[in-house]
């Protein structure tokens, strides 16, 4: 306790608390109602995971993960489909905003850090932090649905995309800028151009750094539903039904499965849609607990 | 990108200069991320053009009288968001409201010393772990757990205190309260996040001073510390309301699709986020039209509080900081 003076040199037995003190009573007060609260904070997350074990893992079976979506009265039934698609689409997602990402970090952090374009850079990538997912799904809708003339995963992946950018280029700046300052010296000093020292010295270093952001974008996104409404839309078979792996076609994916099913009047629907929460919910923070290792080795030395 | 070989040692020792090729190279590299930082300014220009262009035949055809109408019927041609503003606007305060209590006592405990340091992470990292929940889950949570458990409560409260315009209806199922419960859970770990951020930039002298001149621990933080964080936690609060606002899947599965503007929270509403998930994949191009200019109304909600909110955040920890 931070009120405690430590081993110090008057008698500690000396100090009496008398409950007839108004201070007492308030401070012990106080201290109740804080406990009180900081334990109700922690019934939703643990009413959440007891749900998801208790009907979600009643219903996980290997048929969950390899048969495709059942139709209204049929019993039994999957979401393999689903997982691939979200898989899918979140890797189309990654291969935009992780490269991308990574090289704007480098120029934010690194070549142009003080530059007008990096700062008008920064306003705008803080600006998409807080941008609405579902706006991420009309924006994607506007410029991919509407051009391509159809729901697609590469659509959904733009949304996506869009979401996963500012963290990843965010954490990579900050991650970049953490690299002491006599490592590009260093580098510099026995010859290499900036961008030797950028991709062989600070990169290296920085890389624990950007790949906890990274892993964060990506958990976040694989939970994501809004901008997958009307991108993606959703499927009832697999991605290679016709023999040919059809990305241009509406894809499904586990969030929007989740979201489907969670109204519906069917028992073996809303079965589905709690094991399949439990299965998104786990793969979320397998990616978000791989993210913080990450984190933890590189504050660690 | 830039792969040329390693070459070492070509003049006896490791160091050597730049070879013409590897200048060029990284004039390439340099001028690329030069280039792709270019093109996130251009590419969020492009986000509000293209959502504002797809909106502009809609704010031709109904003006300014689509912000204030309250109307919804696509059939008669009728668009108005006055019900989805209002319910936006409510549900996010009542979130808030709640959120903002929870957040800023859990950020008191968290940093005043309440915990020793090894069970004040594991409970931050519950709290964190509420964010890693996907919003979809907490829907089917809300509808098939907080819904069924608020119920008779509700229509206890409806029974006894109607009178009273918050319980002026009866929870028939999905509703305003439910809505704005699981989105204060949501909005939680930012506003708690922050807020201890801000509690833990307050400066260590400032506290030891109050302790020395004798006050209690809750004297020290309810009179010197929160005040002294008070705007990096409004800050937080600013920001959390720009979460709310703008989160959707949450809200669509639990806030009842219902264009009303009413105070009671056990009615059903509806909120710009929810409607467009609701409404867009099924609309036709007329409504498709009503709904992109939505988006941009909300787009313009959520972009001014959050820069105003990360501008008070930014400013009043430079102004702690330049005190420490």
């Amino acid at each position: 306790m931070s009120v405690a003076p430590g081993p110090s040199a008057f008698d500690r037995a000396a100090i009496t608390r008398s409950w007839r003190r108004r201070h007492t009573l308030t401070s012990s007060l106080l201290t109740v109602f804080t406990w009180l609260v900081a334990l109700l904070a922690c019934v939703p997350l643990f009413s959440v995971l007891y749900m998801l074990v208790v009907k979600g893992g009643a219903r996980l079976s290997l048929a969950v993960f390899t048969e495709l979506p059942p139709v209204a009265f049929e019993p039994g039934g999957g979401f393999g489909n689903a997982i691939v698609g979200t898989g899918v689409m979140v890797g189309i997602a990654a291969l935009l905003a992780v490269p991308a990402g990574i090289l704007i970090a480098v120029y934010l952090a690194e070549f142009g850090r003080a530059s007008r374009i990096a700062r008008i850079a920064r306003f705008c990538i803080k600006t998409l932090t807080g941008m609405p997912s579902i706006l991420a799904g009309v924006f994607a809708y506007a410029a991919v649905v509407l051009v391509t003339g159809g729901y697609s995963a590469p659509a959904g992946g733009v949304a996506l995309a869009l979401l996963m950018l500012p963290t990843v280029v965010l954490t990579a700046e900050e991650s970049l800028r953490m690299v002491p300052q006599p490592m590009r010296e260093a580098a510099y000093g026995i010859g290499c151009t900036p961008t030797q020292a950028v991709l062989r010295v600070v990169l290296p270093t920085a890389a624990p750094g950007a790949l906890t952001g990274i892993m964060l974008a990506v958990a976040r996104a694989s939970g994501e539903t809004a901008p997958l409404l009307f991108t993606a839309l959703f499927s009832d078979y697999w991605i290679n039904q016709l023999g040919t792996i059809e990305l241009m076609e509406p894809t499904a994916s586990l969030a929007v499965l989740i979201y489907n099913y969670s109204g519906m009047p069917f028992e073996n629907q809303i079965e589905l849609a709690w094991a399949a929460s439990l299965v998104l919910v786990i793969l979320v923070m397998l990616a978000n607990g791989a993210g913080r290792l990450l984190g933890r080795n590189r504050t660690g030395h | 990108m830039a792969g040329e070989p390693a070459k070492t040692g070509n003049h006896g020792g490791i160091a050597r200069a730049p070879a013409a090729g590897e200048r060029i190279a990284d004039r390439l590299f340099r001028g690329g991320t030069r280039v792709l930082t270019w093109l996130v300014v251009l590419l969020s220009a492009y986000i509000v053009w293209e959502i504002g262009g797809s909106a502009l035949p809609a704010i031709r055809e109904y003006g300014l009288g689509f912000l204030i109408g309250t109307e919804w019927d696509p059939n008669a041609g009728k668009f108005g968001v006055l019900p989805q503003i209002w319910g936006t606007v409510y549900s996010s305060f009542l979130a808030l409201l709640m959120a903002g209590t929870v957040g800023l006592v859990i950020a008191i405990f968290l940093t005043q010393g309440f915990l020793p340091a090894k069970l004040e992470t594991a409970f931050r990292s519950i709290v964190e772990l509420l964010a890693a929940v996907p919003s979809v889950v907490y829907g089917l949570w809300g509808i098939h757990v907080v819904i069924p458990l608020l119920r008779p409560a509700a229509d206890w409260l409806h029974a006894e205190l109607g009178w009273v315009p918050f319980f002026g209806t009866t929870l028939s199922g999905p509703g305003m309260f439910p809505a704005a419960l699981v989105l204060a859970i949501m909005v939680l770990p930012t506003v708690a996040a922050i807020s201890q951020d801000a509690l833990r930039a307050v400066p260590h002298k400032m506290r030891e001073a109050v302790y020395g001149m004798g006050a209690t621990r809750w004297q020290a933080i309810l009179k010197v510390i929160v005040p002294a964080a008070s705007s990096s936690i409004f800050g937080a609060m600013v920001l959390g309301l720009g979460r709310a606002l703008g989160e959707t899947m949450a809200l669509a599965m639990l806030v009842g699709n219902s264009n009303q503007i009413t105070l009671s929270l056990f009615s059903p509403a509806n909120t710009l986020a929810a409607s467009l998930a609701l409404n867009f994949p099924e609309a036709g191009v007329v409504e498709a039209g009503a709904l992109m200019y939505a988006a941009l109304v909300l787009l313009a909600i959520t972009l001014i509080v959050n820069v105003i909110g990360a501008s008070i955040v930014a400013r009043s920890t430079r102004r702690l900081e330049g005190q420490a």
